[in-house]
């Protein structure tokens, strides 16, 4: 089949600016109100998977009154099939860091962590001479900006923001109700803006290049570019910064090995796309796209017929069963239950019926577990057995 | 004074008492006992002046702070789903094979342990596992039997 349809690549994460000094002391010349206001009117929402509005969210530590606040990089990447915060902070930790300390300056805080995940310790050394430069250099310009990585020790929930913070303060990383927000309350109970790698890096790209740049890639809702990291069966497997808002279908066409069966969008708490549905969907954050609209923090895993997806739903099954913190009941036990549940079916003990028990299991859990672990257990579970249920069966 | 008293102290020196050095001591322990024993935690507990059972409690629940003795390498390999489609099997049988023991386990003379863990982030070049905290990517059976004879050279074993 002829595709006219190029997908738009972009290069602003990847492209190496040696100016970051000069983009840090412009930035920091403005006043605050206007940096935050830049950052609303780019419609930039965070990309680490749950897309708030990141102007909103400095806007709100900003105004927060406490003696301490602090800025935290969200680097515990640990959702299957996403590694491109990996990439960013080995080829371009600079422009992490310039982002942070504009988030400082913006919010007043003078502390900031970058929460590393225990996987990436080889980053750690390279890491902490890049912190050491940088901060000769707001020594230079009077910026007091102070910025540390912490080691997380292998659990994939502390990604999760609040359980990040209880895993900062030494603890078991197990999710906080909210409210309060870390904006209000974060690390220390103090007010806390906590961003992803790629969420910082495009700041910094917003400030140098101003908000039109940005807000002028991608569709309504859904503004700017996204790193997308691309495994599975594909003969172009890595990492590519694209424009949010391309259909399923020309994604397919670019990095599809020509058999694609199924794309799924987000990683294990994400979303299953089977091939019948590629053109409906479209890749960028909810809102008024027509047809199905796919929200990921960038993990894109393609699946050939060869593949089968009983297995690729017990694998995750078995990955979130592992990685429930245990706090709350309708995740620990859901969990379980899921898996117990489709072994049981595939070995012909309960029937296939028992199938629509364990969807209306996913919805109970998508209403009361505490956290987005829990909630998006339902997602892959959901897209899964109601597109390939046959598989699940026989 | 016992080697693991001062290790502590040294390490709460270095960090500080609060709780929120609590992970970067256990790292530091693991780092120089590659696992925490209870004595250890016992001890930090003591250093930091917090219940022994919330030490316990914190090291348990993340997978990279082992509270069971581990040899002087640790083996984790993805199984995760990239991971699992791209052979990560082989890599395991062949991993076992040559170390002659199975998932789980430490080998007699103390030097390796293998284990299997969640997505290691490395899933464009599948299938992957560290040792320690160095990273291994594209794995088939026979790279990794060359990656385990050098560490295996390197201890004189071979």
């Amino acid at each position: 089949m002829a595709n006219s349809y190029q997908l738009k690549r972009v290069d602003f994460i990847f492209r190496n600016e040696n100016d970051w000094e000069k983009v840090l002391s412009t930035t920091i010349k403005k006043k605050p109100q206007e940096l935050i206001n830049e950052l609303i009117s780019s419609e930039l929402k965070g990309r680490g998977g749950a897309g708030f509005p990141t102007g909103l969210k400095w806007k709100l530590t900003s105004e927060a009154k406490a003696e301490k606040k602090y800025v935290i990089c969200n680097a515990d990447e640990g959702e299957p099939g996403t590694f491109k915060d990996r990439e960013i902070l080995s080829k371009v930790p600079y422009k992490v860091l310039t982002a942070m300390a504009v988030c400082g300056y913006v919010t007043g805080a003078k502390e900031g962590f970058i929460y590393l995940r225990g996987e990436y310790k080889f980053l750690e050394e390279e890491l902490n001479k890049e912190i050491a430069e940088f901060e000769y250099y707001c020594k230079e310009i009077n910026l007091d900006f102070k910025i540390k990585v912490f080691m997380g020790s292998g659990a994939y929930i502390c990604g999760e923001e609040t359980a990040l913070m209880e895993s900062l303060e030494g603890k078991r990383g197990e999710p906080r109700n909210k409210p309060p927000f870390p904006t209000q309350a974060g690390f220390n109970g103090s007010p806390t803006v906590i961003n992803n790698v790629e969420t910082l890096v495009h700041t910094f790209t917003i400030f140098k290049y101003g908000a039109k740049k940005f807000y002028d890639l991608g569709v309504q809702y859904s503004r700017g570019t996204k790193l997308f990291s691309v495994s599975g069966d594909t003969p172009k497997p890595g990492i590519y910064e694209l424009e949010l808002g391309m259909s399923l279908q020309d994604f397919v066409y670019e990095f599809g090995d020509g058999d694609t069966k199924a794309v799924q969008v987000g990683g294990a708490s994400g979303f299953l796309v089977p091939r019948k549905k590629f053109k409906d969907a479209a890749i960028g954050f909810k809102g008024k796209l027509t047809g199905i609209s796919l929200p990921t923090g960038g993990s894109m895993m393609l699946f050939n017929s060869s593949r089968s997806m009983f297995n690729v739903l017990d694998n995750y099954l078995e990955f979130f069963r592992e990685e429930c913190c245990g706090q709350c009941t309708p995740c620990r036990v859901g969990c379980q239950q899921l898996l117990l549940g489709i072994k049981a079916v595939k070995r012909g003990d309960k029937p296939a019926s028992y199938l629509d028990k364990l969807l209306r299991l996913t919805e109970t859990m998508q209403l009361t577990a505490k956290c987005g672990l829990g909630q998006s257990v339902a997602n892959s579970f959901s897209s899964i057995v109601e597109n390939f249920r046959e598989e699940m069966i026989y | 004074m016992d080697p693991i008293k001062s290790l502590i102290q040294n390490l709460a020196d270095q960090y500080g008492r609060q709780r929120e050095n609590l992970l970067p001591i256990m790292q530091g322990v693991i780092e120089r006992e590659n696992f925490l024993s209870e004595y250890s935690m016992v001890e930090i507990a003591r250093e930091m002046d917090i219940p022994a059972s919330e030490v316990y409690g914190t090291a348990t629940f993340y997978s990279f702070l082992e509270t069971k003795p581990t040899g002087k390498y640790t083996i984790r390999v993805c199984k995760t789903i990239t991971c699992a489609m791209k052979g990560k099997s082989q890599v395991l049988f062949a991993i076992q094979d040559m170390l002659k023991i199975k998932l789980g386990e430490t080998t007699p003379d103390n030097r390796f342990t293998l284990l299997e863990t969640n997505c290691l982030g490395w899933c464009h070049k599948a299938p992957a596992m560290m040792i320690n905290n160095e990273v291994y990517t594209e794995l088939t059976p026979e790279k990794v039997r060359e990656i385990l004879s050098d560490y295996m050279k390197q201890n004189g074993s071979i």
